[in-house]
This record gives structure tokens, sequence and C-alpha cells, in this order.
């Protein structure tokens, strides 16, 4: 749960001055700009080795999520065997010391967790194009205040406020712990936002929409986002790792609701049972594990995306010249 | 080590023949590593330069000028890369070494100054660190010779040493390209490489400029290798001049030659585009069409999309430079040895790029 | 000078902000949270620490919201917490000075660390584009942001506490054989128990600051003035540093005060798992406990150290870079 990585921001500056090879749209002229952007987006994911791997980790993910029953045949909320059993071909990762499986805990807590990733990070995602893009078309007074609201949030440290929030609420079920999250951490995304619709602003296409009369919100809703589709899923990605990091955070330390089944919810009862000091350390590990690997889906997907917004960052690993000399 | 020449033998202007040249670049070929395989970015650019020479070059945006400096100087970033050729400075072939031989012809007898000062200079130095970083790196200690040389530099170029504890934001545009050239200067190097220091300027500052590095040269004797766009402006200053188009040379010979009777169709466009502020009113043409796209490599000449007097035999066969009395040129036009061709070459230079 | 002046109206402007928010988020939730633990604690307080929650949540008093306001404004700038309800009768301010150096010594010293070798390691990847390094560094860094910092401190007190025994892995020192002292083997002892959680910070921070200087290296390394200084044949050691790094790392700075949030949140996990008594754990305690003045003063407290932070930063930048000294 580190710092959001960023790579210079997907509006910045070429890399090294090279000829500028032109790059063919596959999409004939009549295909809107936002389907353009997006089949431009799945080439470059397909292209680009660490895009491949998240988005691959994030099918799996999202497939455990949607057909858990197909994967794990047991209820994951009865404590119908054994307690503490290790591993085993019936208990894959054994059971918890109240006798659940915990297979079927990590499996079926994916959905809890995609649910909050996706919901979380959409909505938030959301406020901060509200926020970022309307702060960068108003100009003026609306910026300038947006802008002071949107830094001085950024400032303020989001996870212990989230906790003295969580606290107050004695808990919360999935649904509080996403609108809590949403509303404290879509800053940083919506300030990246509104860079790029800053540095967009002024583009020829803008002003032939103005030229032709379009009003402000049809040029904003119609023109300005679809340009910026690359930077939007990189801000949905960003949002969507935080909320699952965040989420399963405040589960750990007891704020979730703890009879739901998730990630977050199985190290906490891991923790409140010493877990890994008697002698079950696949309770912590196993769910952590999960987490850490969505949140790889995610950052790998999203450092993709910063690659392909900004090719200085690439890897050096292209077609080689044979060097004279 | 050695200290500062300050007592530089300068060459009279076109005295060629007699020391040979100072840069020999011999089908020099540059490539740029893209997801789509190699781009041909300079594609056999030969041309000598003899001492105390001033060669123009010109040409649009992308024609791959900038890469040929670079390239010359070796300070050619991956994905670039030189693929061929050869550059002969003062008779040693520079392509291929290492970066530590290179350090005894960097700034001592090849210096190079570039477009915009405020991004060539490190804006968190002040200018006379950055004089001074420069000549500890080729040995130059004694506080007191490194302060007299850059206050030296400065005064040569017109500037209060007291700007040497100046920081690059806090001079004017003009100052900050002519502490550059100072910078260039500061071993009195046989050949400064210029990428369009004038470009930043207004009209006035950039005449000044030119202005002052030719003085400088009559005064110190380098050759000067300067790249632009305008043509004009570096006509009135350059005895040899060459019009690059799509990483080859399309035109190349004596200033005089080239400027005042261009014969490629391209250099001729280029000429229409530039009235004349003394000549007749005539209609301002441009150059229909865009710089070719050069990762797409094509049958004939890259200039026949947009040439307007392209033939059919354009777009099957490359041309190779032709001479035309004292000039070369790669067009079709002249290849039959139309116009003069194997008239006087005592002005023409460089080898017939073969294909 | 005016530069300054703007970033401390700033930082007044958020930390107002911040306060206001403490104050009026327990007014605001459905059923005040306090009237709760006020009924809990019933009998056991004493009329001051009784006034004290008055003014803190607004329970049972008749004073307008804008009074209340004021003086919890004014007992905030007195240094007047309230006591605390789970340690009892300590005022919180007590409480919080036991638990604020042991976090200070952790998390300062490991997040300086993080920091130092983490820049270097950016720095030096991204001078050898291409490399080994680089080409195992960003990929390894990238997935590492992403793990969850209490699983990185699960994982190390697995391995090294439980299964290899080599660390301690809870508290500060041993408390049934150590008292705090100035004697060498307190200190020793201490350094033994800091030294995984420590390793859990540096461990999951670190890729930040690689990631970030690298990134803003490479694009530094594009700059024409690296290329000049390349063209006048400087070692390539004095590009690196001289050049390069020194541009490079100026916007960082800012990142790195800006990043403190996101350490604090980790700190406040590991110190969690691994019963490190600083004030990350008292938070979590103050959160289980309902102990309701604790936390809010400990929430007041970590947001103004990372604004302190991020000021300091801001001015630290502000100094470094001639652009915005000279210019005033």
């Amino acid at each position: 749960m580190s710092m959001p990585i960023s790579g210079v921001s997907t509006a910045g500056p070429a890399g090294p001055a090279g000829p500028e090879p032109a790059t063919g749209a596959p999409a004939g002229p009549a295909a809107p700009p936002a389907t353009r952007a997006l089949s431009r987006m799945a080439r470059a994911v397909r292209s680009n080795r660490k895009a491949t791997v998240g988005a691959v980790l994030l099918g799996i993910f999202i497939l455990v999520g949607l057909f858990p029953g197909l994967i794990a045949h047991d209820n994951p909320n009865a404590d119908a065997y054994a307690p503490r059993l290790g591993i085993s071909t019936a208990h894959l990762l054994g059971t918890t010391a109240y006798g659940q499986d915990m297979f079927a805990q990590v499996i079926w807590g994916t959905r809890n967790v995609l649910i909050i990733a996706f919901v979380a990070g959409l909505a938030t995602t959301g406020i901060a194009v509200l926020v970022g893009v309307a702060a960068a078309y108003l100009g003026g007074l609306w910026d300038g205040s947006l802008s002071l609201f949107t830094d001085v949030l950024l400032v303020i440290p989001i996870f212990p406020l989230l906790i003295v929030i969580a606290a107050y609420l004695h808990g919360g079920t999935t649904i509080v712990l996403i609108l809590v999250i949403t509303v404290t951490s879509w800053s940083y995304t919506a300030r990246q936002l509104r860079s790029q619709a800053l540095s967009l602003r002024n583009r020829d296409f803008l002003a032939a929409a103005r030229v032709r009369g379009e009003r402000r919100l049809y040029i904003i809703v119609v023109e300005v986002i679809p340009t910026m589709t690359s930077l939007l899923v990189a801000c949905f990605l960003t949002n969507a790792l935080y909320a699952v990091l965040f989420a399963s955070s405040l589960q750990f330390i007891g704020l979730g609701d703890p009879n739901t089944v998730s990630w977050g919810t199985m190290l906490y009862w891991a923790q409140n049972n010493a877990a890994l000091q008697t002698g079950q350390p696949m309770w912590a590990i196993a769910p952590g594990a999960c987490i850490a690997v969505l949140g790889a889906a995610f950052a790998l997907l999203n450092y993709a995306f910063d690659e392909i917004g900004n090719p200085a960052l690439r890897s050096v690993r292209r077609t080689r010249v044979k060097r004279a000399g | 080590m050695s200290s500062v020449r300050a007592d530089a033998d300068p060459q009279p202007p076109g005295a060629r023949g007699q020391a040979g040249p100072v840069l020999a670049v011999r089908d020099l070929s540059v490539a740029y590593a893209m997801d789509r395989g190699a781009v041909l970015a300079v594609d056999r650019v030969s041309f000598e330069l003899y001492p105390g020479e001033f060669l123009g070059i010109v040409g649009e945006s992308g024609c791959g000028k900038s890469t040929l400096l670079f390239a010359i100087a070796q300070l050619l970033a991956s994905p670039a890369a030189v693929i061929g050729g050869s550059v002969d400075f003062k008779g040693v072939n520079l392509v291929g070494m290492t970066d530590s031989r290179l350090t005894a012809v960097r700034w001592r007898d090849m210096s190079v100054v570039m477009q915009s000062a405020m991004n060539a200079l490190n804006p968190v130095k002040s200018i006379g660190s950055q004089f001074k970083d420069a000549m500890k790196a080729h040995g130059v200690t004694s506080a007191d010779e490194i302060a007299g040389r850059s206050a030296e530099v400065l005064r040569m170029v017109g500037i209060d040493p007291v700007h040497l504890k100046s920081f690059p934001h806090q001079l004017s545009g003009g100052m900050r390209q002519r502490s550059m050239i100072a910078m260039a200067l500061l071993f009195t190097p046989d050949l400064v490489i210029m990428d369009e220091p004038t470009s930043a300027l207004d009209v006035v500052a950039q005449r000044s400029l030119m202005v002052q590095i030719k003085n400088l040269q009559a005064e110190l004797g380098f050759a000067v290798i300067f790249v632009t766009h305008d043509m004009s402006l570096v006509s009135h200053f350059s005895q040899r001049l060459m019009v690059m188009y799509a990483g080859q040379v399309a035109e190349w010979g004596a200033t005089r030659s080239v400027f005042d009777t261009p014969r490629h169709p391209y250099s001729i466009g280029l000429m229409d585009a530039f009235p004349s502020i003394k000549g007749e009113r005539v209609p301002l043409t441009g150059i229909p069409g865009r710089p070719p796209d050069l990762s797409r490599r094509q049958q004939g000449c890259w200039f026949a999309p947009r040439c307007p007097q392209v033939m059919a035999v354009c777009t099957e066969t490359n041309p190779d430079l032709y001479p035309v009395r004292d000039a070369l040129v790669r067009c079709l036009l002249y290849a039959a040895g139309a116009d003069g061709a194997g008239a006087d070459r005592a002005g023409a230079d460089g080898k017939a790029g073969g294909d | 000078m005016r530069f300054a002046f703007r970033r401390a109206g700033f930082f007044l402007l958020t930390l107002w902000i911040a306060l206001t928010i403490n104050f009026l988020l327990p007014r605001l939730m459905p059923g005040n949270p306090a009237l709760a633990m006020v009924s809990k604690f019933h009998g056991q307080l004493n009329p001051q620490a009784l006034h004290a929650l008055e003014i803190l949540f607004g329970i049972n008093t008749q004073t307008s919201l804008w009074q209340q306001y004021v003086t919890y404004l004014h007992n905030v700038f007195t240094g007047n917490f309230g006591t605390s309800m789970s340690f009892y009768p300590a005022s919180v301010r007590s409480v919080i000075g036991g638990a604020i150096w042991w976090t200070v010594g952790l998390v300062g010293v490991a997040t300086v660390l993080a920091f130092v070798l983490g820049t270097g390691l950016g720095i030096v990847s991204a001078w050898r584009r291409g490399g080994q390094l680089d080409s195992v560094v960003p990929p390894v860094f990238v997935i590492a942001s992403a793990v969850p910092y209490f699983w990185v401190a699960m994982v190390l007190v697995l391995i090294f506490g439980i299964s290899l025994h080599w660390l301690p892995y809870i508290g500060g020192y041993n408390v049934s054989s150590d008292t705090p002292s100035l004697s060498p083997s307190y200190f020793g002892d201490v350094l033994s128990h800091a030294l995984l959680p420590a390793a859990a910070l540096l461990i999951t921070t670190i890729g930040t600051w690689i990631l970030t200087m690298r990134n803003a290296m490479i694009t530094t390394l594009a700059e024409d003035y690296v290329r000049m200084a390349r063209a006048k044949g400087l070692p390539g050691r004095r590009i690196m540093l001289d050049y390069a790094a020194r541009n490079a790392i100026l916007p960082n700075l800012t990142g790195f005060a800006m990043s403190l949030g996101f350490v604090v949140s980790g700190a406040i996990l590991i110190e969690y798992v691994f019963n490190y008594p600083g004030v990350g754990y008292m938070l979590l305690q103050a959160v289980s406990g309902e102990d309701y003045p604790l936390m809010q003063a400990l929430f007041l407290l970590i947001t103004v150290a990372v604004l302190v932070a991020i000021l300091i930063a801001d001015i630290a930048t502000a100094l470094l870079d001639p652009r915005t000294r000279t210019a005033g």
C-alpha cells in the first residue's frame, strides 16, 4: 500500500527525439474516438508483456469470483470440519481454528474483494473525473476552489481518516466500506485528470468544437473525455488497487464486518487466533498472498498503461540496430 | 595537463587543400530502432569541411539534420545508432570510439552549441560552474586559470564576466545563447557544431548573434557546421550549403550556387517560400504535401510525391547525387549529364552517393 | 519569500480543515458514538474527564455548536486532549508522549533509509538503462508496491521470528526481562526488536522511491543539458549526479513528503502486527477500546506530522532550486 507510482504523467512530452512513425489507426474515420481509443489500448495490452500478465491474472480472479462454486465445493461459512487441520487433498489449504475449509473461504472471498475493487474503483474514478475535468474546464474561481479542496484532501493521510470514520461507525458492511473509501480517496486521481484535461484544453479539435457552437457540457463529455481514455483506465486501476488495499486493511483490524467472507476478514480471524504462532500460517499467508497477486495484477496493468502513455519509459529491448565501427 | 590553447593558429577561410579537411564524413548512416523495425534517419551522407569553413545545413523538421549533427559529435542516444560510414575528424575516425577516447577530442577540438540555451544549460548550476566543469574535465585545475579563461570567453561574446555567478534563468535569451557560444570556445576548438542556435531568438537578436559568430570565426579560425531551417539567414554567412531531405543530401555545394541557382525542386521550393524583402512581389508558394514517413521505405525518390517536376521514372529509380557545375544534386533531372555534367568540379566535394 | 507564505498558508488551511473534520465527525455520525462510550464508562469518570468529553464530542451540553468549536480549538492549542478512556486516569497527552518516541525511531529511521537507498537505486537503474539492474528493478518493485504492508510483516514474522527464531517479533523490547534504562543491553534489546518491523517498512516503501526516481531520471536524461554535458566530455559520474539527479530529484522531494501519508498507514499496520508500542498501535488500541479522545488526538497528531513534513519538503525544494530561490 505504498505511494502510487506515477510514471511521468501521461500528458508528458515524448521520449528522445526520433522520426515519427505514423501510427495507423485501425478503425476508419467514422468510428467514434472512444472506440478507436479502446481498440488501440487492446492492441497495446496484447503487445506489452507486463500488461498481458496483469490482464491474465485479473481475468483469472474475475472467473473465480463469478463461479466460485465450480472450484470450491465446500461452504466457506460452515464450521463442519475438524479444526486446525493441515494441508491435504481434502482441504487444499487446511481448516481454520473454527473448522472451516480455508480454500473455500479464499475462493468465495474473491467475490467480495472484486466487488469492492470494481464498485469503489469506478465510483472513485467517477468523482475524480467530475472534480478534475470540471476544474480544468471551468477554470477561474471554480478551478481555484476545486483544486484547493482536492489538494487539501490529498494531503490529509487517508488511512487514519478511514480508521476514524469506520471506528465511529463501529465498523461496517461492504457497502459502508465502499462508501467511506470512495468519499476519501478520489483526490490523487482527480489531480492527474485535471492536469491532463488542462493540457488538452487548448487543442485544436476543442477549438473547432467551440467554434461550431457546441455547449460546454457536450464538449466535455463527447470530446474531452474520450481523448483521455487511457488515463481514465489508468486512474480506474489505481483506484481499484487502493480500494482493495484499504478495504482489506480495515477488515484486518476489525473494522469491516467480521462475518463476511473476504480475504481481509480471514486475516482478521487469523490474527485474532494467533494463526502464525499456532502453526496455521496458511490462514494468514493465503489470503494475504491473494491480495498481493490481485494488487500486482492491477499494478502491472497500471504500469503498462504508464508506459503506453509515455514511450520514454518503455524497456529498451527493441529491434537492435547493428552498430558500425 | 596542458592548459587552454589561447593562441589558435587561424586558417584563412577557404584555404582548402593546404592542411587537409578538418572533418570528412563518408557514407554516414544513422538508424533508429523502433517497434516496427529500424528507421533510417540519415542515409549515406558525405561531405568534407576544411579549416575555417562555414557550412550551413538546411531542411525541414524531421529531415535528419539534427540527427546528423549528433551522429558527427557522437552524441546519439538509444534508440538511435550509427549503422554505417565514418566520421574522420582530423584524420581519426570517431565512429565506434569509446567514451574515454572521445573525451580527449570532446570540447578541446570539437564543441557543440544547441538550440535552446534554456534547455541546454543545467538550470541548477551557475554559468561559471558549468564552465568550470568543462575545464576540469579536461585537466585544467588551477582556479586562477579557470576564472581567467571563463571571464575571457564571456568578454569575447560581449557579456560582462560578473554573470559567471548568474543562473541560466536570470539571463535574457540572447545572453544565454551567447554564453553557450562562449562555453563552446573555451578551448578554441577546430570545429564548432551548432544546432539551430538562433531559432529561439527574435530576428534582431538572430542577426547580431550571426554577426558575432562570424567575427569570432574570423578571429579564431574555427570551422562551423550550422544547422537551421532558415535558409536565408544562413546563406549570408556560409561558404557551403547543404540541403537535406528525408535523411539524404538533396543538394550540396557552394552557397552562391545552391542559394542563387537552386536545382533540386525541393531547394527551389524552399527558396520560393522565403520572399525577398527587396525583390519583386511574387505570390508566396509553399511546398505542397507533408514530410515523408521514414518508416515506410519506398521505391524511387523520396520527394516524388510532392515534386512539381516529377517524372515517371522518379517513382522507380532511386536518384544518386549528380554533379551539376559546382554542386551535387540528387535529382533524376540531372542524371543524364543535363546542365553541365562533368563541368567544373573544383567547387564540389564528397562522393556521389551510390545506391 | 512569497512562495514560502503561500505554502505556509496552505499548511494552515489544511490544518484548520483537519481540526474541523475532527470536531465535526462524531457529531455527524448517526447516534453520537460518544454517548455510547460515556455510558460504557459511566461511573468511572471524574468531573474533569466528563467535562472534557462534553467539549470534544458535544454531548450533554447546552452550549451552542459554535461555542463548543471555539472551546475545542482552544483546548487543542493548549494541548488539552482530555483523559484517555482505556488508560484511565492517564491524560491523553501522557499516553501519546509515551508512544511517540517508539514510532519516531522506527518510522523515522526506516523511512530515511528507504528514501536514501531507494533514490540511489533509482538513479543508478535509470543511468544504466537496459542493464541488468534496470530489467529487474521495475517489475519487481511494481509488484512489491501492491503487496499489503501487513502481509509483508506477517511473512517476516513467520520466517525470521517463528521458523528461524532469529529475531523477536513482539513489542518494543522484552518486557519480562528488561526495563527501560540507559544500559547497552537495553539498547541491544530495543534494536533487535526494531529490526523486523523496520525491515517490513523498508521493503514495502522502498519500491516507491526507486520507481519515482527512476522515472524522473529517465525524463531528465533525455534533456538537452545532459546531452550537452556528454558533449563537453564530462565524466559519467558527474553527469549522473550533478546534471541529471540534481534536477530529477527536485520534484521528488515533495513527493517524498506526500507519500509520508502512506508510510504512516503502513507504519500503523506494521506496528499492529508486531505489537510495537508506537503511535499506530495506540491508535488501533483506542479504536478497539472505543477510547475516542485518544483516537481523535492521535489522528490529529498523525495529520499534523504529515503536514509539517510536507511543508518542510516544500521549503527545502524551494531553497534547493535556484529558480525559486533567486526569483523570490
